[in-house]
């Protein structure tokens, strides 16, 4: 699995770094997202499927499956 | 497309929004379900918008940019005139809450590095604190005190006032204004009134946080050469506003809930290890934010087939949404087992909650330490004689008497 992250289009509400804290941390400045394994695996990747879904601006996309 | 008069035999007069029980939305709102994005008449001139009760439906709307909030809005979803309708008029510069992108991204991402969920794990030692301090102050109240009081109200106001940096001594200024600005069964002069009494207090404070700053938000927006000193106001109301009415109910709320379901109080005592997804399913079964999140057309759009023409209006209704069977198996029981993750308590798109992460860690430490500290805890009236907040913006019971 390879996930991506549009930090323009991040509103920093944190789901991310809630959902799948292996995967996704915010950065100090404004909250905005950062990757932290962009290609994640077994539980990291369940999680960061879900917070692919649960990103409320849209920001996360899975880039390859 | 699916033309619109599939809908016209019966088009509901605005949303519903008596209640007939504590905790379920109202039934009249709950059978509009079976159709999820639906015509509807606006208060007060009957003009025809829409009505959104289905998950999946919430979801696309609230994060698609063609239907905006920056707008002035004059229609109610209900014939009480709604938090969007007396505050739109006069938006306080630096509302973002009304402001769209990209104005709105700009003024949001000014707080988003203080609300991190790194920076409210940081936190929670003192929040801690501030939670215990208040149940010692409900506990020396003694039984049948009002946990609202001491309790429910004072956790997320101290909390805010000092990540705001605002005195809490001030708190009957702006416990009181909040409470008319969201309370849509007062006059639009009066909750106007009120939203600008509590712009001209936060506003006040800028110019002396800039000149003796703390480690506080408001130093750090005071500070902000990008910003105007109405703007660092506007921003800070909108942290002041949002900080504790909302968290306050769901304490209010969310203990009344669990005291009228000994099962799963039983459970969450027993598995405390339940309690981050206990929360989660307080959000999603009380969805305390149930005035509806409106937002207007701003051009043509198709959503399933449907044609929603500019200027119209749309009423997305979060605590239906999160009732709804195709995405909550069971949706009307209260379950603080259940996976409710992905809920619309706090919004969807880019206006979801900006202070999302510190209300969580607030209730996990606030539900926690409330059970913890008394195994007995109990309602002190009958359920029945508990004060509702039915026609504020924000859902909730007025008090809370307990024993234990």
């Amino acid at each position: 699995m390879r996930i991506a992250a549009d930090r323009e289009r991040c509103a920093s509400a944190g789901m991310c770094a809630l959902t799948a804290p292996g995967v996704f941390d915010q950065d100090d400045e404004d909250g905005r997202v950062l990757v932290l394994n962009a290609e994640p695996e077994a539980g990291d990747a369940e999680e960061a499927a879900d917070a692919v879904g649960l990103c409320p601006s849209g920001a996360l996309t899975v880039t390859e499956p | 497309m699916i033309p619109l008069e599939t809908d016209s035999e019966d088009l509901p007069e605005g949303m519903p929004y008596l209640r007939e029980t504590r905790h379920d939305p109202p039934a009249a709102l709950l059978a509009l379900q079976d159709r999820p994005l639906r015509r509807m008449k606006y208060y007060p001139d009957g003009a025809e918008g829409w009505l959104v009760t289905g998950y999946a439906e919430s979801r696309r709307i609230l994060s698609d940019p063609r239907f905006v909030t920056g707008e002035r809005f004059v229609r109610s979803p209900t014939e009480l005139p709604h938090f969007f309708v007396s505050s739109s008029e006069h938006v306080p510069p630096g509302f973002f809450f009304f402001t769209d992108p990209p104005d709105h991204t700009r003024l949001r991402r000014k707080i988003t590095g203080a609300l991190t969920l790194k920076r409210m794990k940081d936190l929670g030692p003192r929040i801690t604190d501030i939670v215990d301090d208040s149940i010692a102050a409900l506990r020396d109240a003694g039984s049948g005190a009002d946990l609202m009081r001491e309790f429910g109200l004072p956790v997320p106001s101290l909390v805010i006032c000092e990540m705001l940096g605002v005195p809490y001594a001030d708190r009957d200024r702006f416990q009181r204004t909040s409470n008319d600005i969201f309370d849509q069964v007062l006059p639009v002069e009066r909750r106007s009134e009120a939203a600008a009494e509590l712009f001209a207090y936060v506003r006040e404070l800028v110019p002396a946080k800039r000149t003796d700053p703390g480690a506080d938000m408001l130093s750090a927006l005071a500070a902000d050469d990008d910003l105007t000193d109405d703007e660092a106001a506007g921003i800070g109301m909108i942290l002041l506003l949002g900080g504790h009415e909302t968290t306050a109910n769901m304490f209010g709320l969310g203990t009344l809930a669990l005291l009228e379901h000994p099962d799963q109080l039983a459970r969450l005592r027993a598995e405390p290890e339940l309690m981050e997804g206990a929360v989660e399913e307080l959000l999603r079964y009380l969805t305390v934010a149930h005035a509806g999140m409106m937002r207007i057309v701003k051009e043509d759009a198709e959503i399933d087939g449907r044609l929603l023409r500019a200027g119209e209006y749309i009423t997305v209704a979060p605590h239906a949404a999160n009732r709804d069977p195709a995405r909550f198996d069971r949706p009307n029981e209260f379950d603080v087992g259940r996976d409710a993750q992905g809920h619309i308590a706090f919004g969807h798109g880019v206006h979801q909650c900006v202070g999302q992460q510190l209300a969580r860690v607030e209730m996990r430490i606030g539900f926690a330490r409330l059970l913890a500290a008394f195994p007995g805890l109990r309602l002190a009236v009958p359920p029945e004689e508990i004060p509702l907040r039915t026609g504020m913006f924000i859902y909730g019971v007025d008090s809370l008497p307990v024993a234990w």
